[in-house]
């Protein structure tokens, strides 16, 4: 079993495969909403500065004008934090880019409560839920720097619209990068309990499966970074081996990945499914870490619902 | 320099603006919904830009070069589809497939329907960015186009409008042209009662936009415009062009009541009275 690696940032890692993908593709054009510095997107801007678009506050026309660059022949980046991106520009993005199957890949920064200090209205909870939704839409949500890069190319060769998720916070490297759309990579394997988890949430999820491990327990782990398209037979494998899901998420549970990891399972292989994410309720301000913990996604409570599923399967006592 | 239009360009005009505006009044119907009102409004601008300013090749649709048209009041749906029909894009028979199950010709203009559109608008404030995006695009080549955008009056309320003007006049698009059919309705009523918008030529100057006021139905008047704009090198241009909304159908002019709301069969017949038509429904 690899140790988690150093925690490492996905901006940086998003910003620098920009830098690589200017240099490869004349028809890459990069938008931003005056937030270049956070997203990273300042990097390509500086290299490539007539290729570069700094709208300022208005993320709703930025969908618009990376979908109007787009249906002239341009591939679009779009980036700003993910309640901007996703948020404030929710009918943007619907029918200036999805609906016009626009090719934007809107790569937002920020998602989740890891935001921290700035609070409830900047911590990001149900944008996976609401770009899920939209027809044609790629989402992925990666858990570390080299998936990140892996991601960002993986958008930009496939036609059609993209959401990236990515966290503000440094995270630890959990996987070799080796990311494919529609693949969820099987971190640990395992036989008792399946753990399904994206973003932050995944390095979470490998410790609680190494601890239990040690105490005999054999958990699968999988890193659902492609959220859309969906690894259903992957996810069902899962659920017939193990026999119990248990879904993390920074997000909210009414809408995220554990709804549809439960949904999926009820409709083709029904086997008790637990999730641990933000409850319904906006965050607040605090450190970043502690806010996970006090918003239910603390390493007590996945050790807990782990358990829980134990139990019900009757694998422990 | 003077903009040479000639009789026999007005004349053509006048007559493709009559057959759209029967089509309008005959598809809405037709549909049983619809928007004729904003469509006979938009009219004149529509044929002028598909007959005399855009460069279009029914033979090419997907020419890289040409202009583009972003009809971002996307409801006058009809106005555009029976003068794309006329220029030869669409056969003329579809028309009447308006609004039904399985056409190509949606409630709201539809580029994954019907690909010679070249932005899918309807909901507003979103057709100006994407016409920015587009002019940009142009700007950075190597099809240098031009782009076109209708925006609507009630559109001029919403926000985003004024996020993507202010894109337009800040990166100086002497390439885009921003036309306002300025028919003073909106679907509850007039623009000035409910949000108003005056004075809303000033508001175009202020956001760096060469602006030219017309009246919308004077084919001279709109053709000399497009002229100006292309001189225009400094920036984008805007266009208020003064129109009447329903125009053509006296008991449609200057109320908001057939905004969203087709004519019945007496209507219609009245109407295509009016238009010099031949009665009835299409086949």
């Amino acid at each position: 079993m690899t140790p988690a690696g150093p925690a490492e940032s996905l901006r940086d890692a998003y910003g620098k495969t920009l830098l690589e993908l200017g240099g490869k593709d004349p028809t890459l054009v990069v938008l931003d909403a005056d937030l270049s510095g956070s997203t990273r997107t300042i990097l390509f801007g500086q290299k490539y500065p007539d290729r570069f678009f700094n709208v300022g506050v208005m993320e709703p026309t930025m969908m618009s004008i990376a979908a109007g660059l787009a249906l002239s022949g341009r591939v679009a980046f779009a980036s700003s934090f993910a309640v901007f991106a996703a948020g404030q520009a929710y009918n943007f993005v619907r029918q200036s880019i999805c609906y016009n199957h626009a090719n934007v890949k809107i790569v937002a920064t920020h998602g989740g409560l890891l935001v921290g200090g700035d609070g409830g209205t900047h911590q990001m909870v149900e944008d996976i839920g609401l770009m899920r939704g939209l027809p044609g839409m790629t989402v992925i949500v990666p858990a570390d720097a080299p998936t990140t890069r892996a991601a960002t190319l993986a958008v930009h060769a496939r036609e059609g619209p993209a959401y990236v998720r990515l966290t503000r916070e440094n995270l630890p490297v959990v996987t070799d990068g080796t990311f494919q759309l529609g693949k969820a990579a099987e971190l640990r394997s395992g036989s008792d309990l399946t753990i399904v988890a994206v973003g932050a949430m995944v390095a979470r999820a490998l410790e609680v499966a190494d601890e239990l491990a040690q105490m005999g327990v054999s958990t699968r782990v999988l890193d659902f970074a492609s959220v859309k398209p969906f690894d259903e037979p992957a996810l069902l494998r899962a659920a017939r081996d193990t026999g119990a899901v248990l879904v993390l998420e920074e997000h909210s549970v009414l809408t995220g990945v554990g709804a549809l990891v439960a949904s999926t399972t009820s409709e083709n292989y029904p086997v008790p499914v637990r999730r641990v994410g933000v409850p319904d309720v906006f965050g607040e301000s605090g450190d970043p870490w502690a806010l996970l913990d006090r918003y239910g996604m603390s390493l007590e409570r996945i050790r807990d619902e782990a358990w829980e599923l134990l139990r019900v399967r009757g694998k422990v006592q | 320099m003077a903009d040479e239009v000639s009789e026999e360009t007005i004349r053509s005009l006048e007559a493709t603006a009559l057959e759209i505006r029967r089509d309008i009044v005959r598809m809405t119907h037709a549909a049983g919904s619809g928007h004729p009102g904003g469509s006979l409004s938009v009219c004149d601008l529509v044929n002028a830009l598909v007959f005399q300013e855009l460069r279009i090749d029914p033979a090419r649709p997907d020419w890289p070069d040409r202009d583009r048209l972003v009809l971002s009041k996307g409801h006058a749906g009809p106005a555009l589809y029976s003068a794309l029909a006329l220029r030869g894009f669409l056969p003329r028979e579809e028309l009447w497939t308006l609004r039904k199950l399985g056409s190509r010709l949606q409630g709201h203009v539809d580029r994954g329907k019907l690909p010679v559109i070249e932005a899918s608008t309807g909901c507003l404030g979103q057709g100006i960015g994407m016409a920015v995006g587009m002019a940009l695009a142009a700007r950075l080549g190597p099809h240098a186009f031009r782009t076109y955008a209708i925006l609507g009056d009630g559109e001029c309320q919403a926000g985003p409008t004024w996020e993507a003007l202010m894109a337009g006049g800040h990166y100086k698009l002497s390439n885009l042209v921003v036309i306002l059919d300025r028919n003073l309705y909106e679907t509850d009523g007039s623009t000035e009662s409910i949000m108003g918008i005056e004075p809303i030529a000033d508001k175009f100057r202020a956001f760096r936009y060469h602006t030219i006021e017309i009246d919308g139905h004077d084919y001279r008047q709109i053709l000399g415009a497009f002229a100006e704009a292309r001189r225009t090198t400094e920036g984008p241009t805007a266009i208020v062009a003064h129109t009447v909304k329903g125009k053509g159908v006296s008991f449609m002019e200057g109320t908001h009541v057939y905004h969203g709301k087709p004519p019945s069969a007496a209507e219609l017949e009245r109407a295509l009275t009016e238009l010099g038509a031949p009665s009835g429904a299409p086949r």
